[in-house]
C-alpha cells in the first residue's frame, strides 16, 4: 500500500471522500513512518480521517481522547488494584511471593497507548484533541512517538511489537510545542468545497438525490460565509441533509419555511439563530440555483 | 546552520544527483529564511522522497513537501507560493514573501535600531542591569525580592506622565520589570501552600504496604497538581495613552518573562499579537520591536473591534478557565460603543476575571463618562487605576485570590 493512487482508491472504497492532498499525506505517513498531525476547525472531519485510515489498512482503530489532566494511568497503563488487593488477601502469610505475583502481566490493565504498541497487527492510533491535554503529557507523548517503548517500573521496558499508524488531531485551543510539530507530518483540514460536500452528503445520507445534495452544499457554503459565531461543520450539514430528506423536501425552493425552520441543525448558538431571520434565509436561498 | 551537514547526508542516496541535492539544500535554506522550522531529519526525508520518484511529478512533490515541512497553518498557507517560486520559477503575488527578501529589506533598519538602542542604553546600563543580577541568587528566597524594590520607593507615588528626565523614566522601567518578577514569585509560593489534595494514590499505597502483608496501613496520598494562573494582557497603545504605554510595555515584558503562561496583545485601531516580540530576552530590543508595532495608524481607538478580533481569532487559544484578562486602556472608544459592550459580554463568559486598568482614573475630577468605558464596566471584575508603581503593586493581592 505504498502508492498514493492506491490509497486514494482505497479511501473511496471505504466511503471517505478525500481531497487530493490527503492521499499524499497518508502515503507519506506509511513511507516515512511519521505521525500525521491534523489541524482544522471543529467539525471538518478530522476524526473521520483516522477511521478511514483504519478502514484502508483494515486495521483496528485505537482512540485516545485527550482532556485536561489526562495522565499516564488513563493513557498508558494502570494496575488492577481490586485484583491486587484480593490476591494479597488470598496469599496472606507468603509476603515474598506476593510481590512478584501482583506485579505481573495478569494484573496490568492496558490503556490505549500501551495497547497500540502491543498488537500483532499495526493498529491506527488516534490521539484526539491533543491540544486539550497539558504540556507534560505532550512531552511524554513525544518520547513515546520517537522510541515506541514504554518502561513500567515494576515490569521493565516494553518494546513495541508493531509501530502503529499515529494520527493526532488538534482544534487549536492551545499552541502545540514545536518539537511535536516537527515530529509530525502536517495536514490542514479545511471545510470541503461544494462539490466534495455534495458527494459526502450523497455517500452518507440515504435517500438524498444529487440535485438536493448540491443545493444543500451550496447553501451551507454561503451560510459559512456569513459572520457566524460558530460555523457549521460537516456533521451539521449531514444532520441537516437527513432532516430535509426526512421531511420530504425535494427542492429547497419549494419549501422555504421548512428550510428556515430546520436551520437549527446548523446554527448552534442563540446569537446566530437570532441573526438568521427568514429574510436572510430567503436571500441566501435566492443565490442557490 | 546545518546546510552543509544536510548536503552530506544526502550523499548517501546514490541515485539523487549532486545537483539536485544542492538545489534541495538551498530550498531548505529558503524555507528556514521564511520561518519554517526545518531540521536535519526533514531534509533526509525530503531526499528520500525525491529518490522515491516524487521528483518526477512536481505537483505531487509539492504536496508531499508541504506535509513534511509545514508545522502550522501559517506555514501550510504560504508553502505553495514558496515552492512554486523556488522550483518552478513562478512569481508569487506577494513578492516580499519569497526567499527572505522581506527580511533582507528590514534587516538593516532593525540592526540600526539595535545599535542606536545599545548606544542609548550604554549610559544607563548600571541601573538597567544591576538589579537583575542581584536577583539571580535569590531566586528561591522570595523575600529578598521585596527588599530590592526599595530603590524605587521615591518613585512609587509619582504619576507616570509626570516623569520627565530620562533617568527617572529608566528607573521606573526597571521598577516595573522588578515588580512583574516579584508578583510571579509570590504568586507561586502562595498557590503551592494553599493546596493540599486528599486523593488516595492506590498504586503507591499497595507498594508501600506489601511488607506487612498488603494490609493498607500507611496510606499514600496524592496532592492536587499546581496549575499556574494564565494572564492575558491587552494594552491600549493609542495616542491618548501614549504617556503610559512605555512603562506598561516594560511591565508586560517583565510579566511575560516570568509567568510561564502569559500572552500579550496591543491594540489601537487594530489588534496585534505581541507575545513573540515580547519574549525577546533583552528588554531594550523587545521594547524597540514593540514600539514599532505600537505605532497606531494615527487616530482613534477601536476597542470594540479589537476585542472582536481577539474573541474571534485568539480567545479560543489563549484563554482557559484559569485566565485573567487584563485590559489597560483609558476607555476612549472612537468606534461603536455597543459593539464594545457585546464583545465584553462574550469575553466575560470565557474567562475567569477581567481587570480593567485605567490610568486616567486617578486624575482629579475623572468620572467614567466615556461611552466606551460605560458599556464595558458591567463586565469588569476589577476597575483600578494604574498610573503609579504602587497602584500596579496593589494589583497583586487581587491576582493571588484567583
Amino acid at each position: 500500500m505504498q502508492n498514493r493512487d492506491e490509497i486514494a482508491q482505497a479511501l473511496a472504497a471505504c466511503g471517505y471522500i478525500a481531497d487530493g492532498e490527503l492521499a499524499t499525506a497518508l502515503a507519506l505517513m506509511q513511507m516515512l513512518r511519521r505521525p500525521l498531525l491534523l489541524e482544522g476547525e471543529a467539525g471538518v472531519g478530522k476524526t473521520e480521517v483516522a477511521k478511514a485510515l483504519a478502514c484502508v489498512h483494515t486495521a483496528e482503530l485505537i482512540r485516545l481522547q485527550c482532556y485536561e489532566g489526562l495522565d499516564q494511568s488513563a493513557a498508558l497503563y494502570e494496575w488492577n488494584y481490586q485484583r491486587q488487593l484480593l490476591a494479597i488477601e488470598a496469599h496472606r502469610g507468603h509476603a515474598d511471593a506476593i510481590e512478584d505475583q501482583i506485579f505481573s502481566e495478569k494484573y496490568l490493565l492496558e490503556r490505549p497507548l500501551l495497547a497500540a504498541i502491543r498488537r500483532a497487527q499495526p493498529p491506527v492510533l488516534l490521539i484526539d484533541e491533543i491540544d486539550r491535554a497539558d504540556d507534560e503529557f505532550e512531552a511524554f507523548l513525544l518520547e513515546l512517538l520517537s522510541d515506541f517503548q514504554v518502561s513500567i517500573p515494576e515490569l521493565g521496558t516494553i518494546n513495541a511489537s508493531t509501530i502503529p499508524h499515529v494520527v493526532l488531531t488538534s482544534n487549536g485551543t492551545r499552541e502545540l510545542s514545536d518539537a511535536l510539530r516537527r515530529r509530525c507530518l502536517y495536514h490542514y483540514v479545511d471545510y470541503p468545497d461544494v462539490d466534495r460536500e455534495a458527494r459526502i452528503i450523497l455517500a452518507k445520507v440515504d435517500g438524498a438525490d444529487a440535485s438536493l445534495a448540491l443545493q444543500i452544499a451550496r447553501m451551507v457554503e454561503s451560510i459559512r460565509k456569513e459572520e457566524l459565531r460558530k460555523m457549521p461543520g460537516v456533521a451539521e450539514t449531514l444532520d441537516w441533509a437527513a432532516a430535509l430528506v426526512g421531511l420530504d423536501v425535494r427542492d429547497m425552493h419549494d419549501a422555504p419555511d421548512v428550510v428556515h425552520e430546520t436551520l437549527m441543525c446548523l446554527l448552534k448558538t442563540h446569537e446566530d439563530r437570532a441573526r438568521f431571520k427568514p429574510e436572510v434565509t430567503a436571500r441566501l436561498l435566492g443565490r442557490v440555483a | 546552520m546545518s546546510a552543509r551537514a544536510t548536503t552530506s547526508a544526502f550523499d548517501e542516496f546514490d541515485d539523487v544527483s549532486l545537483r539536485l541535492s544542492t538545489k534541495l539544500a538551498s530550498f531548505l535554506r529558503t524555507l528556514r529564511d521564511n520561518g519554517l522550522a526545518v531540521g536535519l531529519a526533514e531534509g533526509q526525508d525530503a531526499a528520500a522522497l525525491m529518490a522515491a520518484g516524487y521528483a518526477a511529478r512536481p505537483p505531487l512533490l509539492r504536496s508531499a513537501f508541504k506535509h513534511l515541512f509545514s508545522a502550522r497553518k501559517s506555514d501550510w498557507d504560504k508553502f505553495d507560493g514558496l515552492f512554486d517560486a523556488f522550483w518552478l520559477g513562478k512569481r508569487v503575488r506577494a513578492r516580499s514573501g519569497v526567499t527572505g527578501s522581506a527580511r533582507a529589506a528590514s534587516n538593516p533598519s532593525l540592526k540600526g535600531l539595535q545599535d542606536a538602542q545599545s548606544e542609548r542604553a550604554g549610559g544607563h546600563s548600571a541601573t538597567d542591569e544591576a538589579p537583575s543580577s542581584d536577583d539571580e541568587p535569590q531566586e528561591r528566597g522570595g523575600e529578598g525580592r521585596m527588599e530590592g524594590a526599595s530603590r524605587a520607593e521615591n518613585l512609587a507615588e509619582v504619576d507616570f506622565r509626570k516623569l520627565a528626565n530620562p533617568e527617572a523614566i529608566e528607573q521606573a522601567h526597571a521598577a516595573a520589570a522588578r515588580l512583574a518578577k516579584a508578583m510571579r514569585t509570590r504568586l507561586t509560593r502562595r498557590d503551592l501552600l494553599r493546596r493540599r489534595g486528599e486523593r488516595l494514590d492506590l498504586r503507591r499505597t499497595i507498594h508501600r504496604n506489601i511488607s506487612h502483608g498488603g494490609v493498607p496501613i500507611a496510606l499514600v496520598k496524592r496532592r492536587r497538581k499546581h496549575k499556574p494562573l494564565r494572564l492575558v494582557i491587552l494594552l491600549d497603545a493609542s495616542g491618548s495613552m501614549s504617556m503610559y504605554t512605555a512603562v506598561f510595555l516594560r511591565f508586560i515584558h517583565g510579566v511575560l518573562d516570568e509567568f510561564r503562561e502569559a500572552e500579550a496583545f496591543l491594540f489601537h485601531t487594530r489588534l496585534a499579537y505581541v507575545s513573540d516580540a515580547m519574549k525577546e530576552k533583552d528588554a531594550a530590543r523587545a521594547l524597540d520591536r514593540l514600539s514599532i508595532m505600537a505605532q497606531g495608524a494615527g487616530g482613534g481607538t477601536k476597542i470594540g473591534e479589537s476585542l472582536q478580533t481577539f474573541n474571534r481569532w485568539h480567545a479560543a487559544r489563549v484563554i482557559h478557565s484559569r485566565t485573567c484578562v487584563m485590559i489597560v486602556s483609558d476607555g476612549y472608544e472612537t468606534g461603536d460603543a455597543d459593539l464594545l459592550g457585546r464583545e465584553m459580554a462574550a469575553l466575560a463568559k470565557r474567562c475567569r476575571r477581567i481587570a480593567w486598568l485605567n490610568p486616567m482614573m486617578a486624575w482629579d475630577g475623572y468620572a467614567p463618562e466615556a461611552k466606551g468605558i460605560k458599556a464595558a464596566l458591567p463586565f469588569v471584575d476589577l476597575y483600578a487605576p494604574a498610573n503609579t508603581l504602587s497602584s500596579l503593586a496593589a494589583l497583586e493581592p487581587y491576582l493571588t485570590r484567583m
